[in-house]
């Protein structure tokens, strides 16, 4: 069965500074600053592109950039609920 | 109210009201050179106003008042007006200053360049700031550095230091005796005395700075400097900011573009003339 489907918002409402290794994003929708790490940039960018869940979001994640272990489908549930609480992604 | 006092420091206006003479006084003979408001409108309004009513006469004690409040504020001791004044001018800049980012920090110039210092507080940037301030650098400020989110330039609040116990003893031995309030014992933040910043810092009260180093000086660890990376840097100022989250994205804009622009350092350092010769070597090598 298919897990719920997330929707990142555009680029021109999310300011991004990159900070050597870390990530700054303004979010103008709720005016929060947040700093992350990889891969939540790159999921993000991904989700912006088109929604996607979980499983669709890693294809599309492993055909840009290479994950070492079997861990990556747990690790991108993770990352995905933790930007769903950070208020930067949202159920399609 | 019954005292009222007007007074312009850098680009910030204050009304200062108090029930009680005495600390309007000490705070009028703090800054006795500073300008009135130049339009004659203040920017801010601080309160010294009795808890209770009746307590304007009986064990009287200060509570702080103004256009912004904070519900805790403790009232304080008539004897510690003066610091109650301070505390009022802080509080009201922290949460209501809207024009500039409001960075928790003491800054400097010289050639036209500023350095930023922040820090926790006991981190020495405050006695750092002053000393270089009587060592051929200006004092620009030793709370609040005001940085212009359009220009990028640095611009100064030159109000008095509040020198904390150990560093009143250092400056007492740098500065004429005429520049400083009373010695205030026993205050919630231990012993304190203001100084004022010298004739130089107020005449160019209305001259801002380019930001050209960003310090974390530590004070009362053996010497130590470490490069500080920008992740780390943006973090430690979004904390030292009192107002960034309330600025948007132009907050985040203007930080942004003052750590691109900047080296970042973190200095430990034993005493406050190893901290100077350090800010002097930099400066050098920034130079260079």
């Amino acid at each position: 069965m298919a897990g719920p489907r997330y929707v990142a918002d555009p680029e021109d409402l999310v300011r991004v500074v990159e900070l050597d290794g870390l990530s700054a994003l303004f979010h103008e929708p709720s005016g929060m600053t947040h700093i992350v790490a990889a891969p939540a940039p790159q999921i993000l960018d991904m989700l912006r592109a088109a929604p996607a869940d979980a499983a669709e979001l890693l294809r599309r994640l492993r055909a840009c950039y290479d994950f070492e272990g079997d861990e990556a489908a747990e690790s991108i549930h993770a990352r995905l609920e933790e930007l769903e609480t950070a208020g930067l992604v949202r159920r399609a | 109210m019954r005292h009222r006092l007007d007074i312009q420091i850098g680009p910030v206006a204050f009304r200062i009201g108090s029930a009680w003479k005495e600390p309007l006084d000490a705070l009028a003979r703090l800054y006795e050179p500073y300008p009135a408001p130049r339009d004659g409108l203040s920017d801010f309004t601080v309160r010294l106003e009795p808890e209770k009513p009746w307590r304007r006469f009986i064990r009287p004690s200060v509570a702080i008042k103004g256009d912004y409040v904070l519900p805790d504020a403790v009232p304080m001791a008539l004897a510690h007006g003066l610091l109650a004044a301070e505390m009022g001018m802080n509080l009201q800049m922290a949460l209501g200053q809207k024009r500039y980012l409001l960075l928790h920090a003491s800054s400097a110039e010289k050639d036209g360049r500023a350095i930023i210092m922040t820090g926790e507080s006991g981190a020495g940037k405050s006695t750092l700031a002053a000393l270089l301030g009587e060592r051929g650098w200006r004092l620009m400020g030793d709370e609040f550095a005001l940085l212009d989110m359009d220009s990028g330039r640095l611009l100064p609040f030159p109000r008095a230091v509040s020198l904390k116990n150990g560093a009143i003893r250092v400056m007492e031995a740098e500065v004429e005796a005429d520049r400083f309030g009373p010695r205030l014992e026993g205050t919630p933040k231990g012993d304190i005395r203001h100084m004022r910043p010298n004739g130089e810092a107020l005449d160019r009260m209305g001259e801002g700075a380019t930001p050209a180093l960003i310090l974390f000086p530590r004070f009362g660890e053996a010497q130590a400097i470490r490069a500080v990376g920008a992740a780390e840097v943006f973090m430690r100022l979004t904390q030292a900011s009192t107002n960034y989250v309330n600025l948007g994205g132009r907050g985040f804009d203007a930080l942004n573009r003052l750590i691109a622009a900047n080296p970042a350092l973190a200095i430990d350092y034993p005493d406050t003339d190893t901290a100077v010769g350090l800010v002097e070597d930099f400066w050098r090598e920034l130079a260079a």
